[in-house]
């Protein structure tokens, strides 16, 4: 294992400094690393990720399970630096620049202070995220709290107020119910409730709505983008469901084995993939539109081992098209992001022309 | 046979690996104890042993006894463990009682309330007795002859006196008719026809058969006066009225006791009782490794159950303080018996005793110290008629005789030796350690004994039933016995007239019925001289061995803690080798 | 909730009653079985079959076993009178029988030894729930690390040590070579300081195997509780790390814990027989001891009712106590 970081003994959990220039972006992400030692090797969960996210906007993460999608989310919100107890403690480094500010450099409490109220995030399973033992209103009221100092009578008056806004009837009575009592889609506005209820100007939302049935999935997109309509906050939403991104992002990154492999505005990542395992993505998203006989092509394999990521393109060994550009280049050349359109980029060994004319030719019909 | 008070719950399991840390860990450097184990004062290793140690008569102090085993009651006509009759003592009195000497001088009976030692009639059957004057209960008044005759016909309401010796009912009542005191329809509840109390100095006690052992019945606490105002029945035993030196201040069951001088009592009515302390208490534990650790330190003066210390403190005792220790005889024999209906041949049996190893035999009970001498018959050294010199089937010397043993065998018609099964009590460690050794033994002639563990809390139901023991085939059988008084009588007559085999609770396990042997009994009872009654006693051992249905172990030996403090200390045979409890003191 | 309790403590006596019949019948058919008999045990060795009769009308093993059943049970509400040789013994409500052993009440003997009981188990558990429960939250907050290593070896060897073991070296190394805590017990009620020294060191023995036990626990189930989705969201929310430690992870910790504490103190009060008999204390244990090696049913009848009580009561505690702690417990 030849490691970097390792290697030059970067201090664990302190950014390398890649250029200290405060960044205009809202939220700039600057080749963050998290890397996780574990008994059987590094484990490299995020190698090398840079995004920009404006307020007002909402940037859709997508890739399979172990792309580093929630990694990369809970890396923003510092949560892999507390409550490590006597594990190895993660490796990161990179810069997260949120509004002027440099968060791995920043002290750990300045960051708890920001979580919460600066940043806040809604969880995939809202049943497990919740405390069983807590009410639903306390717990929101004990999140308004720790960052405000006001009574508990105002806490719960701006409690009931948001689980009323996130739609929840009868919200004065819901409060005092636990979460069992409450159903999942229930569950997941009360999250989101919880998240919003100290209008965080970024909101991460990872995998939102997953454990919720079809309907209540699309309620719950639909109370996402009303609110941040009205909130006004930056989201990033991570998902493996490109329905779901379609439905609300204006950028959209893709990841494989821990680094991007395409991102873009929407439409053009939508309508103009540039990337192999992108057009896998999309070919395995059913479509309300689709012809019922056609089936589904999933990507074949499986995602990579984080520890030993294929050399080269980290892709090649799933990849379809791994021979097209002579000369076994995807083995021994890991592809960096090429601009591949307007605000459009993506890290292929394939010479453009011929990922277009795959495309359209190729992939676009079946679709 | 003395119940045995030899258990040592679930803490006596505890620890061979204790022994080793505590030899390791006192190794160092003994503390100093100002009472306890400073050499200065204890006189030396069996100083106590038919010798008096520390000679007294200071008075004052506590008398502070430790025991891991309870009475089995306190009430003078319920109690039936040895150390019970010890300690009785200290607030009854009898018509006679043992004589206040070291070792086999004990056994002598002296006037206690009585005036004399009775008057005994010629044919024996009946005996007269005169109360001395100012013998007093703790209240003062006088004990007169009708408490003495309340006390002794207590012991006939056995639904409720239940528990301990009936022997004086047994002489003077042998069918049975008297219904005891509480369905007495007299008025005055002295219904018992063989006593009679003339007048409030007098007792008259008439024997339908004479028994040269009365005297000794008298002795025994059950003998004791009770005044009837005071009789509480059953509860009696949780406080007792005393009529002897000391009286009752506390008892909790199980948890201690603690007894003060009763100054109604008057020294110059006693010959017997020295009451040297002020106040004697005894501190009940459940730990009796613990016990025993306490008394090494000095906190406790003497094991009131006296079974001797347990295995994990003996080697630091005899290698640290050997000299507050002493090693008496208990008057016990440790035997196995071979029931004739299981082993009918004489010869076979025989074969058992040539073949068996009396030294490893003693090994397994302890050694020479812990264990005891080896024993070659059935009458223990202190009684008379006994010698231990007596040895029939050589085994004193301590070795097999394996040529005898095949003889045996040969003309027992078994020359390659038979199957057989040795019943021992599963809960008497070195019982079954003796067994096996005796089962290595047999081996060598080819007798094969295989050992059955039974429990031991059901002996009387399981090898005192012979139907139990013929079923079963047990041929041999781990016992021990003790006299519960010190003659042949006491010892023998239980384990071998034939007229005593019973079909539950038997104790002739041999089933002997040999009519010599009964006569002999009978006509010792009849001799009221004691050393006449023990040259017929020899002849009852001497037949007894001749029968070839005992294989005597070990006299037992134990090994007893006695505190530096003690004063007066000496080991009487009349208490089964303990310390005479009355003597003791506690000032130098 | 409260047609809960009174279904519950209704079963709870009826359970009770079971195990009085049991216990009776055990008793009843061991001396048919074994030819052994009980009354035998009380009379002297030489005692003739008319005696032992009389012993055996007196203790009422003559009776057919559902009226022994009966005479026990309606002796704890009305008392009882046992009667035979001329003398009647009163035994007053409530009345657990009556032991022909010691000539007492069975309840004057329980209510001296419970307080010593009581004792013993409730200070071990005071001191072995704070030393187990924080020393297993400090070895899963330091897991991997020495501190963690020497606790959690430290609490194997109390889980394995047999208590009559550690019992033993306390009183070696206390006892023995320091000469430090030598006293017996004394009532709470004759002095504070006497009691406490007296059962200093029960305490501790008992409290070292328990405390190792607890640890284990705490530490297993304090790592699963930290690795929860719900302690990851207390984080997000900001909440600082002592408050998601102390309140929303320890609340979670505690609930097995608290199962397991319950059902624990229920068994020792009747089952700390080792403890009690290497320290000598006279308490529920050692009545257990006695009986049954005097064969005294009244009493191992009433010690095995009260150690059945402890252990359901403590139950329906637990139940009760989860039904409070966790909302998602109905109680029906």
């Amino acid at each position: 294992m030849t490691d970097k970081l390792t290697k030059t003994g970067a201090a664990v959990g302190e950014p390398v400094a890649t250029g200290s220039a405060p960044s205009d972006a809202f939220l700039d992400v600057r080749d963050l690393k998290i890397h996780f030692p574990t008994d059987d090797g590094l484990v490299k969960s995020v190698d090398g990720l840079s995004f920009q996210l404006e307020k007002g906007k909402t940037l859709g993460i997508v890739g399979e399970s172990g792309s580093g999608k929630s990694v990369t989310s809970l890396g923003i919100m510092g949560l892999h630096t507390v409550g490590q107890y006597g594990r190895q403690k993660a490796r990161i480094s990179g810069e997260i620049w949120l509004n002027g500010r440099e968060l791995l450099s920043a002290d750990p409490e300045e960051v708890r202070r920001m979580r919460g109220r600066e940043m806040a995030m809604i969880f995939q399973d809202p049943l497990s995220a919740m405390h069983p033992y807590y009410s639903v209103g306390n717990q929101i009221v004990e999140a308004y709290r720790i960052h405000n100092a006001v009574d508990k009578k105002t806490a719960k008056r701006r409690a009931v107020e948001l689980l009323d806004r996130v739609g929840i009837p009868e919200p004065a009575k819901r409060f005092d119910n636990y979460p069992h009592e409450f159903s999942g889609g229930m569950r997941q506005r009360a999250m989101i409730a919880m998240a919003l209820v100290n209008n965080p100007e970024l909101l991460i939302a990872d995998e939102p709505t997953t454990a919720l049935d079809v309907t209540v999935q699309a309620q719950i997109l639909d109370l996402m983008r009303d609110l941040q309509k009205e909130f006004g906050s930056a989201v990033v939403i991570i998902t493996h469901d490109l329905g779901v991104v379609a439905e609300l992002a204006d950028d959209i990154l893709v990841m494989y084995g821990g680094r991007c492999v395409e991102r873009g505005p929407a439409e053009s990542v939508f309508y103009e993939p540039q990337h192999p395992y992108t057009w896998g993505l999309l070919g395995s998203m059913p479509r309300i539109d689709r012809d019922q006989t056609d089936r589904l092509i999933p990507v074949k394999g499986n995602p990579p081992s984080l520890i030993n990521i294929p050399s080269g393109c980290a892709f090649n060994p799933r990849c379809p098209y791994a021979d097209v550009p002579k000369g076994g280049i995807t083995r021994t050349q890991r592809p960096e992001l090429t601009p591949a359109g307007d605000r459009h980029f993506s890290a292929c060994h394939m010479p453009q022309e011929e990922r277009t004319r795959i495309w359209t030719e190729e992939i676009a019909p079946k679709l | 046979m003395l119940k045995s008070s030899q258990r040592r719950i679930a803490a006596g399991a505890l620890l061979a690996a204790a022994t080793m840390v505590a030899a390791t860990a006192c190794g160092g450097g003994a503390k100093s104890g100002d009472g306890g184990n400073g050499k200065a004062g204890a006189p030396g290793f069996n100083a106590g042993v038919n010798k008096v140690a520390n000679p007294s008569d200071k008075k004052g102090g506590e008398l502070k006894f430790i025991g891991s085993q309870e009475a089995d009651s306190w009430d003078p006509q319920r109690g039936y463990y040895g150390f019970v009759w010890d300690f009785q003592r200290y607030y009854t009195r009898q018509l006679v009682t043992f004589k206040a000497e070291p070792g086999s001088a004990s056994t002598e009976l002296v006037p206690d309330l009585a005036a004399d030692t009775g008057k005994i009639s010629a044919d024996g059957l009946t005996y007269t007795f005169t109360l001395k004057d100012g013998v007093t209960w703790e209240d003062g008044k006088p004990i007169t002859s009708k408490d003495i005759k309340y006390g002794i016909e207590r012991t006939w309401a056995q639904d409720v006196i239940s528990g301990g010796p009936i022997y004086i009912q047994q002489v003077l009542d042998p069918k049975n008719e008297y219904k005891g005191p509480y369905k007495d329809t007299a008025p005055d509840k002295l219904g018992l026809k063989a006593i009679e109390t003339p007048d409030d100095k007098t007792i008259i006690f008439k024997l339908p058969a004479a028994n040269g052992d009365f005297l000794q019945m008298l002795a025994m606490p059950a003998a004791s006066p009770v005044r009837q105002d005071k009789d509480t029945k059953a509860k009696y035993g949780l406080n007792v009225f005393s009529s002897g030196p000391y009286k009752w201040q506390s008892y909790t069951p199980n948890k201690s006791m603690k007894l003060v001088r009763n100054d109604k009592w008057d020294q110059k009515t006693d010959t017997v009782r020295k009451a040297l302390p002020d106040s004697i208490s005894v501190t009940f534990t459940t730990n009796a490794d613990d016990m025993d650790n306490r008394l090494i330190e000095g906190e406790y003066d003497l094991d009131i159950n006296a079974t001797g210390i347990g295995s994990s403190a003996r080697q630091k005792v005899l290698q640290q303080h050997k000299e507050n220790a002493d090693n008496p005889q208990t008057g016990m024999i440790r035997y196995a018996v071979f029931p004739q209906t299981v082993i009918p041949n004489i010869e076979c049996r025989k074969a058992i005793i040539y073949a068996a190893d009396s030294k490893s035999l003693q090994t397994a009970r302890g050694g020479p110290q812990a264990g005891g001498d080896i024993a070659s018959n059935m009458l223990p050294p202190g009684l008379k008629g006994a010698d231990p010199k007596a040895d029939p089937y050589g085994k004193l010397g301590g070795a097999p005789d394996l040529a005898k043993a095949k003889e045996a065998l040969a003309k027992c018609g078994k020359p390659n030796g038979f199957k057989t099964t040795i019943a021992v009590r599963n809960n008497k460690k070195i019982e079954i350690a003796t067994a096996e050794s005796l089962q290595q033994s047999l081996k060598a002639v080819g007798i094969e004994a295989e050992i059955d563990q039974f429990d031991g809390a059901q002996t009387s139901g399981i090898i005192g039933s012979p139907k139990v023991v013929k079923d079963k085939g047990y041929g041999i059988i781990i016992m021990g016995w003790g006299a519960d008084f010190p003659t042949g009588q006491g010892f023998l007559q239980p384990l071998v007239d034939g007229r005593f085999i019973l079909q539950s609770g038997n104790n002739n396990f041999s089933e002997l019925n040999d009519k010599a042997i009964n006569g002999l009994f009978d006509q010792a009872l009849k001799e009221t001289d004691p050393d006449k009654a023990g040259e017929l006693y020899k002849q009852i051992n001497t037949k007894v061995s001749e029968a070839a249905v005992y294989l005597p172990f070990t006299h037992e030996k134990n090994i007893i803690w006695r505190s530096s403090r003690l004063t007066n200390v000496y080991t009487a045979d009349a208490y089964n080798g303990r310390y005479d409890y009355a003597s003791l003191g506690v000032v130098k | 909730m409260l047609a809960y309790i009174i279904r519950r403590l209704f079963a709870v006596v009826v359970m009770l009653l079971v195990v009085t019949l049991v216990t009776l019948s055990i008793f009843f058919l061991i001396p048919k079985m074994t030819g052994s008999d009980p009354a035998a045990m009380f009379v002297g060795k030489q005692a003739d079959p008319a005696s032992i009769e009389a012993v055996r009308q007196k203790l009422g093993l003559d009776e057919p076993i559902l009226v022994q059943f009966w005479h026990f049970v309606s002796g704890i509400f009305v008392g009882r009178d046992y009667t035979g040789g001329g003398d009647t013994i009163h035994c007053a409500a409530p009345c657990f029988g009556y032991s022909f052993r010691t000539e007492q009440d069975v309840s004057t003997m329980l209510v001296d030894a419970f307080p010593v009981t009581l004792s013993m188990v409730i200070g071990a558990a005071v001191l072995w729930l704070v030393l187990g429960v924080s020393t297993g939250v400090v070895s899963a907050l330091k897991r991997g690390t020495i501190i963690d290593r020497a606790a959690m070896i430290t609490a194997l060897a109390g889980v394995s040590l047999p208590i009559f073991f550690t019992a033993m070296l306390a009183m070696l190394v206390f006892r023995t070579q320091l000469g430090w805590l030598n006293a017996s017990y004394v009532p709470i009620s004759e002095s504070f300081g006497g009691w406490f020294g007296g059962l200093l060191l029960p305490w501790v023995t008992l409290a070292f195997l328990y405390a190792a036990m607890y640890a284990r626990l705490t530490r297993a189930t304090m790592l699963e509780v930290l690795g929860e989705d719900y302690i990851r969201t207390a984080r997000a929310k900001g909440l600082p790390e002592p408050v998601v430690l102390g309140k929303h992870a320890m609340r979670s910790t505690m609930t097995p814990i608290l199962t397991i504490f319950g059902m624990d103190l229920g068994a020792l009060v009747g089952g700390a027989i080792l403890t009690e008999t290497a320290f000598s204390l006279h308490g529920l244990g050692g009545l257990a001891i006695k009986g049954v090696s005097e064969r005294d049913l009244p009493l191992i009848l009433a010690v095995t009712l009260i150690t059945a009580a402890c252990v359901v009561i403590a139950n329906l505690v637990v139940d009760l106590l989860y039904a409070v702690i966790d909302p998602r417990v109905r109680l029906a």
